[in-house]
């Protein structure tokens, strides 16, 4: 901390936003739950919340919504984690709506299951009656979340209207809402993908092994490197190759690309993004690629 | 190397001047921008028939990218290895105000474009006015599209001319213009060389170097209390903290401070950052948790602050609003959710004095509504009290929004200019002359303290001062009034409050004809001098109490009538109690200098 500038760094003003988002949901929701899916926007957000409440315990759980298509070693991180801080998971399986018939599950060796998490968090988020549901989301990421806001209002069906948005001035958040309604709420808006690397690395932040250089198996498809696991269905002609690589987003193991890279440090993956030209997205989410208005649409359905 | 700086920039400005293409330039040019997001924007500009639209780098949404405008306020966020900059990107000319009005609350600097074929604008003007009116503390313009005006150092200097005409009109304090070409780039990152008469530097340039460190309040200390901590600690013993976000000012472990609105005091123990670091000191808009020595009832929407710097704290408020409502109208008598700092309370509309006309700064004072995009200035009511500045003074503690209680939907931003001061219209005789028609404007100040705390010697020092600037005062002092108009009356509490009630008229009076009345009285109980202050509120008179905070010892060592020496019975602070303002204009103390420093505080109330 400076002293006798009385100026704060770029990361802490982010914190001290982020932490002052949080006290306000704490103190005004009845039933927050914060997104957590082990990925590494998820894991800055939840060492934030905790930060924001010290020294008591968080006053909320965190929710995973699980595709079922998973990096074994997220899901352990996801647990080690939520374990050694003592906080509650409530896991959503995407499994029991496509059992129960509220979702139907594309087929082919290209489908994903990244849009029926839609109905699996909104299914959720109304049998745990959240009225405010803290996501990792960044404005940096993609076009449509430029425009969202900080509270970000869904209506009963879980709807995002873009063209009827709140005006959110100063430090002043409008949560109110009626029954069934909810606020999504995003502290990380401000942050860029090279904010959170730099948290990462100045706060010691512990990630799942798969954000640094590894050797594995992959399958290139569509200009992107997908990793070879369980739950990749191979194409035509297709042959998994191994290469050095690491993951800059995590998500659903059927469309969460990784790139080639030797960064095996904090330090060294903060300078590689800080020279790269490809955003994370671009890079490595199949999921974002369906149209130019791709995440817009899914955003309004409900989507995180 | 230091680490970079954030700086908020608003934008503002329509399609037509090339406010799009200004912010596509600067992310393109300061190779903000990926290369899989410029291929989607070739492929698009493609799709339309288009060279490269930098414009479509910051079109987010559908019906944007469709009809081929901006609708909503788009963040964008690049850095330089100077600085780190967050830009809102406000629509030009759907829901203008309400979009710029929301980008400029947070902004350090506010960038207007105008277009340099068409000149200044009523668009321009608008702009600059909302710039002020939000208190973005940097202006720059833009002179956009020098290309389409053969460069001409001559058009660009007329457009600054006028636009610093206008700007003298409101409160910007720093301005500057930059003659740009967006579609070619000259000026925004690079220096162009189609402009060698230009001295200044390029518009990124001079982004990486505005000060903005001085632009906070450091002076007013103001922790709303956001959040309560509790927790059991590692030794067993419970933790108590208030957690919340500096809203102006320094605050240090060992800090005299007040919770208000109850008003009691304690000190700070100890000073927590996020995450449990131990803070020596805490600066605005640090987010902190503060420990205290006593066990107040302190709770979420209280305010902390220093004794002797308080904000206002009341009911009734003076502000300007810009209204966002679409289905409805503000007009009197309306009823809204006020959340204010950490505070929601209901708040009532009790009047619209006039409506603004943003072009023109035309007051109208026969408006009966405010309608969508529309700025006035209105007084309303709180059911509870708010602890509260001037919004000039500090943004987060003066800037509040309303919220409709049917549809929950932010329908207004309000900027508080003061606590408010009932309008005239007293109900007797009206002497044919106005109040406004009177060569000056009387006040009453309004010192209280303990005896031989130092009243007078202020109170001497203050009419002095404003006598000599021009100013009619006269200073009531309570000694020598006691040897005429008062000299019925002895040291009873009830003759004390008749005293009080005696010198309050006689100071209405003196604010009515004209002049600043200066009391200085002891004036011990609360309730005499709040009923003071109602009178003069009714009587649509400012009152402005000043609380001589001198300590007692202080008081009985200085002793210049020797009350304390010999031990006169009845003396207040003493063996008679003094019950100190809760919510004073102004506390002096010692530390404040000779009585003609803290003259000049008082007068300071007075401007």
């Amino acid at each position: 901390m400076s002293t006798g500038t009385y100026e704060m760094t770029h990361l802490q003003a982010l914190e001290a936003e982020a932490v002052h988002i949080f006290r306000e949901v704490a103190a005004t929701f009845e039933r927050p739950v914060l997104l957590f899916s082990g990925g590494k926007d998820s894991v800055v957000m939840l060492h934030l919340a905790v930060k924001a409440f010290w020294p008591a315990a968080l006053p909320f759980g965190v929710l995973h919504v699980d595709t079922g298509h998973n990096f074994d070693e997220v899901i352990t991180y996801r647990d080690d984690t939520v374990r050694r801080l003592g906080v509650r998971l409530i896991v959503g399986n995407v499994q029991d709506d496509i059992d129960s018939g509220a979702a139907v599950e594309e087929s082919g060796p290209r489908a994903s299951r990244n849009r029926l998490q839609t109905t699996t968090l909104l299914r959720t988020i109304g049998e745990h009656r959240f009225d405010a549901v803290f996501g990792g989301a960044r404005r940096d990421e993609e076009k449509a979340r430029a425009k969202e806001r900080v509270f970000s209002f869904r209506d009963r069906h879980g709807q995002w209207d873009p063209r009827g948005q709140r005006p959110e001035l100063w430090n002043l958040y409008n949560g109110r809402h009626r029954p069934g309604e909810h606020i999504r709420v995003f502290p990380l808006s401000n942050w860029t993908e090279l904010d959170i690397w730099r948290y990462i690395r100045d706060e010691r932040i512990e990630l799942p092994s798969l954000y640094y250089a590894h050797r594995r198996p992959v399958v290139a498809r569509d200009g992107m490197l997908l990793a070879h696991t369980r739950h990749l269905t191979l194409l035509d002609g297709e042959e998994p190759t191994e290469a050095l690589v690491r993951f800059r987003t995590v998500g659903d193991a059927t469309c969460t690309g990784c790139v080639e890279s030797t960064a095996v440090t904090p330090d060294e993956v903060v300078a590689e993004i800080a020279a790269t030209r490809i955003t994370e997205r671009g890079a490595t989410r199949a999921d974002d690629r369906i149209s130019a208005a791709g995440m817009e649409d899914r955003k309004r359905e409900g989507y995180f | 190397m230091r680490p970079p700086k954030t700086l908020r920039i608003a934008t503002a400005g329509s399609v037509d001047d090339g406010k799009s293409t200004l912010v596509g330039r600067l992310l393109y040019d300061s190779k903000a921008t990926f290369t899989d997001q410029l291929a989607a924007v070739e492929q698009a500009s493609r799709d339309r028939g288009e060279e490269l639209n930098l414009a479509l780098l910051t079109d987010g949404l559908r019906a944007e990218r469709e009809q081929g405008i901006t609708i909503d306020v788009a963040y964008r966020y690049f850095a330089t290895p100077k600085r780190s900059f967050v830009i809102a990107d406000t629509p030009g000319h759907i829901q203008y105000t309400r979009n710029m009005v929301t980008g400029a609350s947070t902004a350090d600097l506010a960038l207007i474009l105008v277009d340099a074929v068409d000149g200044l604008t009523e668009q321009s003007r608008r702009h600059a006015f909302l710039a002020s009116l939000l208190g973005v503390p940097h202006v720059v313009l833009c002179v956009n599209k020098m290309d389409l005006v053969g460069w001409s150092a001559e058009r660009f200097e007329r457009i600054s001319a006028d636009f610093e005409r206008f700007a003298a009109r409101l409160d910007v304090h720093d301005l500057s213009v930059v003659p740009v070409s967006a579609l070619l780039g000259d000026n925004v990152v690079h220096r162009s060389t189609n402009m060698p008469w230009y001295e200044g530097l390029p518009l990124l340039h001079h982004l990486e170097q505005v000060h903005v460190a001085s632009d906070r309040n450091l002076i007013d200390a103001r922790l709303p209390v956001q959040y309560v901590v509790r927790a059991q600690d590692s030794g067993g013993s419970g933790f108590r903290g208030y957690a919340g976000t500096l809203g102006g000012g320094v605050l240090r472990p060992g800090d005299e401070v007040v919770a208000l609105p109850s008003g009691f005091t304690t000190t700070i123990r100890a000073l927590w950052g996020p995450g449990g670091v131990r803070l020596e000191e805490a600066f605005a808009p640090q987010a902190v948790t503060v420990q205290l020595a006593d066990d107040l009832d302190v709770g979420r929407g209280d305010l902390l602050c220093r004794p002797g710097n308080r904000p206002h704290v009341g009911t009734d408020l003076d502000a300007l609003v810009c209204w966002f409502g679409e289905r409805t109208a503000l007009t009197v008598g309306g009823r809204y959710v006020l959340r204010h700092t950490t505070r929601e309370t209901r708040a009532r509309v009790s009047a619209l004095e006039y409506r603004l006309d943003v072009n023109t700064l035309h007051r109208d004072p026969d408006a009966t509504d405010l309608r969508l995009n529309q700025i006035g200035r209105v007084r309303l009511h709180t059911q509870q009290p708010l602890a509260f500045d001037p919004y000039r003074r500090n943004r987060a503690t003066g800037g509040f929004i309303l919220v409709d209680e049917v549809t929950n939907e932010t329908v207004a931003a309000g900027m508080i200019t003061g606590p408010a001061l009932r309008q005239s219209s007293v109900a007797w005789h009206s002497s044919g002359v106005e109040r406004s028609d009177r060569a000056s404007r009387g006040a009453t100040v309004w010192l209280t303290g303990l005896p031989a705390s130092g009243k007078s010697s202020v109170a001497v020092e203050l009419e002095r001062r404003l006598v000599a600037a021009g100013r009619p005062a006269y200073l009531l002092d309570g000694d020598n009034l006691r040897h005429g108009l008062c000299s019925d009356l002895g040291f009873t509490p009830a003759d004390r409050a008749e005293n009080v009630r005696r010198v309050g008229e006689v100071a209405k009076l003196f604010a009515d004809a004209g002049t600043v009345a200066i009391v200085s009285l002891v004036s011990p109980y609360r309730a005499d001098r709040d009923a003071v202050r109602a009178a003069h509120r009714d009587a649509g008179l400012p009152f402005v109490e000043v609380f001589v905070d001198t300590p007692v010892e202080v008081c009985a060592a200085r002793d210049p009538k020797g009350l304390y020496a010999r031990g006169e019975p009845g003396l207040t602070g003493v063996d008679a109690p003094y019950e100190a303002p809760l919510t004073p204009d102004l506390v002096l103390r010692p530390g404040d200098g000779d009585p003609a420093a803290m003259a000049v505080l008082a007068a300071d109330l007075l401007e």
